[in-house]
């Protein structure tokens, strides 16, 4: 038995996600953005997460997105194998939600050719991961990645012999260097294993788990809360102005890799940690 | 800590006072230009050519708005990453710009540039753009409009919020608050 979905639908639930992900943070990022401000005693650092926090209100009531950058679109299709796509196919379904979101939504349109730089004017086209899944729904998770932090996230393919030592530095050192660039407090994604394509994807999924949550593996949990802690001694702060609120969640997601490879990818998102999820 | 209260166009007497940490509230012109506008920026001084506005005592802005939803001034406009900009900063502030807005860290180029020129740059808050919209007050594109959000605008804001992050002195306050443990 397989369930139709029409592409129609899948064009307007992309729309709407591009707009309300735009607008509203993820209860979970309020959350922690709250519980940073009251971990803060600098008063500099108060006021900045003060400041962050009350932009969240005034987007809210005044229906503008949280931030001038509304990111690239980057679309998880999680595809029950069950579900048949009617009416159109799955791609362009896609970016005419992000089109439709995008212009009708007043969100800004920030996707260029590489080397020409010519804008698109639609902010097509989206980056489309999908997976096809038992059942027969389809889960649609939008998240408008913006550019600054996505500038300060890195890939490196380890030596084996570097071990959990080694992994631990370049996350640290990633942190470190990017500084007040990402806009902090982050949120840091890390995929560990898989190889040089699948370790920057976890990475970014890793950024959709819920703060606050711990990971499914104990001592991966434990090396979250470790590389947390070290993070947040750096003492770049929010905006980089100083303090102890660097990063608001580590994220880690892992995969068996090859035997002579330790890939390690950190993709670092804002505190305007976007994303909003339907199921159709 | 009280704000420290500018106007525009700026006096570089008033700007080597200022402190890395100062909250500084700005009112009056600026003008937004990131990577592309900068590059048509230089590209005019370097042939002679008139700006499209004029450089002296001069503050931009490194931000491209959102589009202006109907019956508002601007969409949401916080800054975007100044570093982008470094190669063509020295150049501007020797033309007369006095201070660059936006977030993240300069080069040593620019801090330099920044004690030889008595200029200043300044953070607004990075993702709080809704709250950045407040401050201003007109809005107009003035030049390259082909660029959509990167094209030049010049803004009337009031009590923009700031932090000094380089001074006039060579100091970095993104150096300074890792330092302090």
């Amino acid at each position: 038995m397989s369930r139709e979905i029409n592409a129609e639908d899948i064009t307007t639930a992309i729309a709407d996600l591009a707009v309300s992900s735009n607008r509203t943070l993820p209860n979970d990022v309020a959350v922690a953005l709250a519980a940073a401000r009251n971990n803060e005693n600098l008063p500099l650092a108060q006021a900045t997460i003060d400041d962050l926090i009350k932009n969240q209100h005034i987007a809210a009531e005044q229906q503008l997105p949280l931030c001038q950058d509304t990111g690239l679109a980057v679309v998880f299709l999680e595809i029950g194998q069950e579900v048949q796509i009617s009416g159109g196919d799955l791609t362009t379904a896609v970016n005419k939600g992000v089109a439709q979101g995008y212009i009708d939504g007043y969100l800004r349109k920030s996707i260029v050719s590489p080397l020409k730089r010519e804008n698109t004017n639609d902010n097509t086209p989206a980056v489309i991961h999908t997976t096809i899944v038992p059942g027969d729904k389809l889960k649609i998770t939008f998240v408008p990645k913006g550019g600054g932090a996505e500038n300060m996230s890195r890939l490196a393919m380890l030596k084996p012999s570097a071990g959990i030592e080694g992994v631990k530095k370049f996350i640290i050192e990633t942190v470190r260097e990017a500084g007040p660039n990402p806009c902090p407090p982050v949120v840091v994604g890390v995929g560990i294993g898989g190889n040089f394509e699948y370790a920057p994807l976890l990475a970014k999924q890793a950024l959709l788990r819920q703060i606050g949550s711990k990971a499914n593996d104990p001592d991966i949990a434990v090396l979250e809360a470790e590389l947390l802690t070290a993070i947040n001694k750096l003492n770049i702060g929010a905006q980089g102005f100083g303090g102890k609120s660097t990063a608001l969640a580590v994220h880690i997601a892992t995969a068996p890799c090859h035997f002579a490879t330790l890939p390690v990818a950190v993709n670092i998102n804002c505190h305007v940690a976007r994303h909003q999820s339907v199921i159709l | 800590m009280s704000d420290i209260i500018l106007n525009t166009p700026l006096d570089k007497k008033q700007l080597q006072s200022l402190k890395i940490g100062d909250k500084v509230m700005l009112s009056g012109i600026i003008y937004t230009a990131r990577d592309a506008a900068h590059k048509r920026l230089v590209a005019l001084l370097e042939k002679g050519e008139e700006l499209p506005f004029a450089l002296s005592g001069s503050v931009i802005y490194y931000a491209g708005p959102s589009p202006t939803p109907p019956g508002k001034v601007i969409g949401s406009v916080g800054p975007t990453t100044s570093g982008r900009m470094d190669d063509y900063t020295p150049v501007l502030q020797e033309a007369g710009l006095a201070a660059t807005i936006g977030k993240g860290k300069r080069n040593q180029a620019v801090i330099d540039s920044c004690v030889a020129n008595k200029a200043v740059y300044f953070a607004a808050l990075g993702g709080a753009a809704a709250l950045m919209a407040q401050c201003v007050k007109e809005a107009e594109v003035i030049a390259w409009p082909e660029l959509g959000a990167e094209a030049v605008r010049r803004l009337r804001v009031e009590n923009m919020p700031l932090i000094v992050i380089n001074d006039t002195t060579g100091d970095d306050l993104y150096v300074k608050a890792i330092k302090v443990v």
